[in-house]
């Protein structure tokens, strides 16, 4: 595979780190100081759902159990994102590192990457990176002479369900079960992995810990944002002449972004991959963060020539493969949705039918048992919404899709 | 099934189990394990799994159906999974797509006679920055134009 090995450059996650740094750091700290810092940090998840990772910890940590688990989620599978194989390719010092300290914090003594299916091929790679770190006392018993602090990191493969990167499918799918959600409450951080608290976070989350440890909270804090602090990891692709992962603080425009990836006669931006939104040309102002553009990371450009339709159509497609199957809303309204979009194309649609499939989409935000349902209506009606004029209006589509 | 095959399947999954422990937790792994050396899981195969793990065999059979990546009847020997979501689409999916459908003589979803290729879909391989992609077995190949395709096959044994 080609290997894209340019020094990538940025203020945080791509920022100088040694190997072992956080670890070294964190073992002579008190692991409520580590927790503060996190909670100075304002650290959000990475994964997309955004919730405070100081909070995630503190609770897990305070749980009571005879054993705790730290669950790194690389089971990147949400479509145009790429940052955690980046990551995991070029600095597993980062995620392993933050997986360490995490075990620290907690009090976990097993750490587990679930990698989805997708990524086989970095695993022998990982392997012997952690190989490497047990024979530096990085892992294993007594960590860095740290008395009673043990901690090891295995690696579990995926084999290919988008629905398994929410933290309680994935959790099943650990425990040898089909990979679908539970009902929340319990969360993992009490009840997780069998039956025991387990802390889930992303790839990138654990990469910015190392980072916080060092360098500290109010360093963190002081990129991006007044409640989105540090930077992202935004992984670009579509129509632009520089796809690829970029580092850039919260708050950046889209604007901003499609203006350094070289994006010409942009028509739309799908933030957050196919369960996120798709933003027109007109509110292209509007700044990446969590209280205005929430994203995993994922960017998706397309330009003016292309069919949003078609866009649409393709996401649904995916939604309706990668729906488990579980509750009814995700199961059939997919499958409903997709056929509205089969409608609309061949020209065999009632407005008032596609209203009513924007209720049931609506209905589904509500209804659906996991992140999967309740957020697959959201290209549908925000791409039905913003692109109406070229969706429905002949004259404004060159007569396609027999509209 | 001979039964010199059903003995040496016994004995690679034996392996497994004892590598990953007999734990249910332990399942996922040893069903990946199988699938990358046999390319299916067998009616016979699950047995042995449900057998050394204690669980009922269609618990087993009800982990594989759910997974994309694991099935319980034979693929081709090589199984080639050309990403269809919207970034590679984008950038000439259709296209390699077709160029492979017209060259191997099958459409997607089906075995060549020679029981040498597979061809399926796969959804988001994580390569969209450098579409299209398509993975063969466990490499992935990347800004593939038709002809690319099609000669990346041809140096498949």
């Amino acid at each position: 595979m080609e290997l894209n090995t340019k020094k990538r450059t940025g203020p945080v996650i791509f920022s100088e780190y040694k190997r072992g740094d956080a670890i070294k750091k964190a073992v002579s700290m008190l692991r409520e100081d580590i927790l503060f810092e996190l909670k100075d940090s304002k650290l959000k998840g990475r994964g997309g759902a955004g919730f405070p990772v100081s909070t995630k910890w503190m609770l897990t940590s305070a749980a009571k159990a005879d054993e705790k688990f730290l669950v790194c989620n690389a089971d990147e599978g949400e479509p145009g994102t790429f940052k955690d194989r980046v990551l995991l390719m070029e600095y597993p010092k980062l995620v392993f590192d933050g997986m360490v300290v995490g075990g620290y914090t907690l009090g976990a003594h097993q750490g587990i990457v679930y990698l989805r299916g997708e990524y086989e091929y970095l695993l022998k790679s990982l392997e012997d990176y952690l190989e490497q770190m047990r024979k530096d006392n990085l892992l294993g018993k007594n960590i860095l002479g740290k008395e009673g602090f043990n901690f090891d990191i295995c690696i579990v493969l995926g084999s290919g369900a988008y629905v398994c990167g929410e933290e309680t499918a994935l959790i099943e799918s650990l425990e040898g079960h089909r990979g679908e959600p539970r009902n929340r409450p319990p969360y993992p951080i009490n009840t997780g992995f069998l039956g025991r608290p387990t802390s889930v976070n992303n790839v990138e989350t654990l990469a910015a810990v190392s980072h916080i440890v060092v360098k500290g909270g109010s360093w963190f804090a002081k990129f991006g944002t007044d409640k989105s602090t540090g930077s992202k990891l935004f992984s670009v692709s579509g129509d632009c002449d520089k796809p690829g992962v970029y580092e850039l603080p919260w708050g950046t425009k889209i604007s901003e972004l499609l203006k350094l990836v070289e994006a010409k006669n942009t028509k739309a931006v799908q933030v957050g991959g196919a369960s996120g939104f798709c933003i027109p040309k007109s509110e292209f102002n509007r700044k990446l963060a969590y209280e205005e553009v929430s994203t995993g990371g994922s960017v998706m450009i397309f330009n003016e020539s292309r069919d949003m339709l078609h866009v649409l159509k393709n996401f649904m497609e995916f939604f309706v493969d990668e729906s488990c199957g579980q509750c009814t809303p995700c199961r059939i309204g997919n499958v409903k949705l997709l056929e509205g979009v089969e409608m609309i194309e061949k020209g065999e649609y009632t407005f008032s039918h596609i209203n009513k499939l924007k209720d049931l989409g609506r209905t589904m935000q509500l209804a659906s048992k996991c992140g999967l349902g309740q957020s697959s209506p959201n290209p549908f009606i925000s791409i039905l919404e913003n692109f109406d004029d070229e969706i429905f209006n002949s004259g404004n589509n060159g007569g396609r899709n027999g509209r | 099934m001979f039964v010199a095959e059903k003995n040496a399947l016994s004995e690679d999954i034996e392996s497994y189990v004892k590598k990953y422990g007999s734990d249910r937790s332990a399942l996922l792994m040893i069903l990946h394990e199988i699938q990358n050396k046999h390319r299916h899981i067998s009616e016979f195969a699950q047995q042995e799994v449900a057998r050394l793990l204690n669980i009922h065999p269609v618990e087993v059979y009800s982990v594989i159906s759910f997974f994309a990546f694991l099935n319980s009847n034979p693929k081709g020997r090589n199984l080639v999974r050309v990403c269809q979501t919207i970034s590679c689409d984008m950038h000439g999916k259709v296209g390699v797509v077709q160029a492979i459908e017209r060259e191997l003589g099958i459409k997607v979803g089906e075995t060549t006679k020679d029981n040498k290729f597979t061809v399926e879909y796969a959804n988001c391989l994580g390569l969209c920055d450098m579409g299209p992609a398509m993975a063969i077995n466990d490499q992935v190949f990347l800004k593939l134009t038709p002809e690319k395709a099609v000669e990346l096959l041809s140096k498949v044994k």
